[in-house]
């Protein structure tokens, strides 16, 4: 058994991710919130200059779109080498081995954290306000980042025994860009398509999102019922396999 | 009370050193070739109560790694049982925890809290620490500033401040000046008397003899002696003398 005390190292190993990560950059976290940005305008540009598609609020749609998948996919390819790029700490110091994807993924949140602030200073420039249903925010956040935590911790655990597993990531990645509503809206989804493309978390995450910022109002009962759904049956399953693989890390790395 | 307990230990290791890519895997698949193996252990047996430290030799590649690694439970046996009571400090690669583009406060405090130090006890110690390892004012430095020999002595500071029922350590007594490694010995000597268990490697026999007082010696991974410090050592070094 180890001893220690878990939170103070969760936070230390979140601070070192973030502090490095940001210590590199001359621009710091700047760098966090140039992304979105230029993704938004060069979307908003293609659908309305190019295509002549008017949305009302293109922008923030976009914006609600983007911020959830920028965190997934940093979070998603981050933690799944997480253990490998850490291999010195997994084999030589005796920590309970899943603080390393966990610590990888919530130092990841922070960034998630500061890409919500420009969020937020879209919907006020483009007139949105702020509304009781914003209430929900924290709680479908919540439920996404255990989401990504399961997912995480599955294909972190996979990554040590099959080198490959960071492509497949970076695969799924580029494909779940598009089954995502980020460019587009729900509405476009045939209605038999609706069920099943609603269970994917992370369209759920986006959907919710823009009926909070966008309209104002709680998401439906049933959306939030399938992200909470997704979420923790993606945690359990990702903890039961890191459980069953982390016996032959050390063999492995 | 024994402190830790090996019955009929083995380890193996694939020679390949696991499967990392799919391509292998697929492989292993259509051919069901069986791997070679080697033992990093081989049916090894011993126990040490409190108090007691235990010096293992062997030349490299005899496995001594891969027996202080069972005792913090890195590495799980293939065969046998480990049985291991208290907590266990581990000073194997020291700084392994560490970051270059941190400072020394910031390692200071990762190194102690992956130790398994509780963050009251790391504020409390932190003087203590920064003391002992006296790198001075380079500790709000980042490491990368620091030399070889600074980096270790800060490692070492942490590790050796954390109060375990069971010491392991690998090669970690070559580190800094003639100073600091007496500082260290001085520490290590005080550890054993306050009754605790020690495991050291180390291919000096000089300083085994200040730590240790029983030895074993590994050869390929079995056990060719155990028993009292000088009489292991002096077997040893018999033999290796004889077959150069």
């Amino acid at each position: 058994m180890w001893h220690g005390d878990y939170r103070f190292v969760l936070q230390n190993l979140i601070l070192k991710d973030f502090k490095v990560r940001y210590r590199n950059m001359s621009l710091g976290m700047f760098w966090s919130l140039l992304n979105p940005l230029i993704m938004m305008t060069v979307l908003t540009l293609v659908y309305k200059r190019f295509m002549h598609i008017d949305t009302p609020g293109y922008s923030v749609a976009v914006l609600c779109g983007l911020v959830p998948f920028n965190f997934f996919t940093l979070a998603w390819s981050n933690g799944t080498t997480s253990l490998v790029e850490n291999a010195t700490l997994v084999k030589r110091v005796p920590i309970p081995r899943e603080v390393v994807p966990i610590s990888s993924v919530l130092s990841n949140c922070l960034n998630f954290l500061i890409q919500f602030g420009v969020l937020f200073a879209f919907t006020f420039i483009f007139g949105y306000r702020v509304s009781r249903a914003w209430l929900w925010m924290p709680l479908i956040s919540f439920l996404f980042i255990l989401f990504v935590l399961g997912l995480v911790l599955a294909t972190a655990a996979l990554d040590v025994y099959l080198r490959d597993m960071r492509y497949v990531v970076e695969s799924a990645n580029t494909v779940l860009f598009w089954l995502v509503p980020i460019i587009y809206g729900f509405e476009v989804i045939p209605d038999s398509f609706k069920e099943l493309y609603s269970l994917n978390p992370i369209a759920a995450m986006v959907m919710a999102l823009r009926r909070i910022i966008m309209e104002a109002s709680a998401p439906a009962p049933s959306l939030v019922w399938k992200l909470a759904l997704g979420s923790v049956v993606t945690l359990a399953a990702g903890w039961i396999i890191f459980r069953r693989l982390e016996h032959r890390f050390y063999d492995h790395l | 009370m024994d402190r830790i307990v090996f019955e009929n230990v083995s380890k193996r290791f694939l020679l390949s050193g696991g499967r990392k890519l799919l391509r292998g895997h697929i492989r292993d698949l259509v051919k069901r070739a069986d791997h070679e193996c080697f033992y990093a252990l081989r049916d090894v047996s011993f126990s040490l109560g409190e108090g007691q430290s235990l010096a293992v030799i062997g030349s490299n590649g005899a496995g001594k790694s891969t027996l202080l690694n069972m005792i913090t439970r890195l590495c799980p046996p293939d065969d046998g049982r480990v049985t291991v009571n208290g907590r266990v400090s581990a000073m194997l690669e020291l700084g392994s925890g560490f970051h270059p583009d941190l400072t020394g406060i910031e390692n200071l405090r990762l190194n102690a809290s992956l130790f398994g130090m509780s963050r009251k006890r790391t504020a409390d110690l932190f003087e203590q620490i920064v003391d002992f390892s006296g790198v001075g004012e380079f500790i709000t430095q980042p490491l990368r500033t620091y030399s070889a020999g600074m980096m270790m002595r800060l490692a070492f500071s942490v590790a050796i401040h954390i109060d375990p029922d069971i010491l392991v350590v690998d090669e970690a007594f070559g580190v800094g000046d003639q100073a600091f490694q007496a500082k260290c010995v001085e520490r290590m000597q005080a550890f054993r008397k306050a009754g605790k268990t020690m495991v050291c490697v180390s291919h000096a026999a000089d300083t085994l003899r200040k730590m240790c007082d029983r030895a074993m010696w590994l050869d390929r991974g079995q056990v060719i002696l155990e028993g009292d410090l000088e009489e292991v050592i002096a077997a040893y070094q018999g033999r290796t003398v004889a077959r150069a």
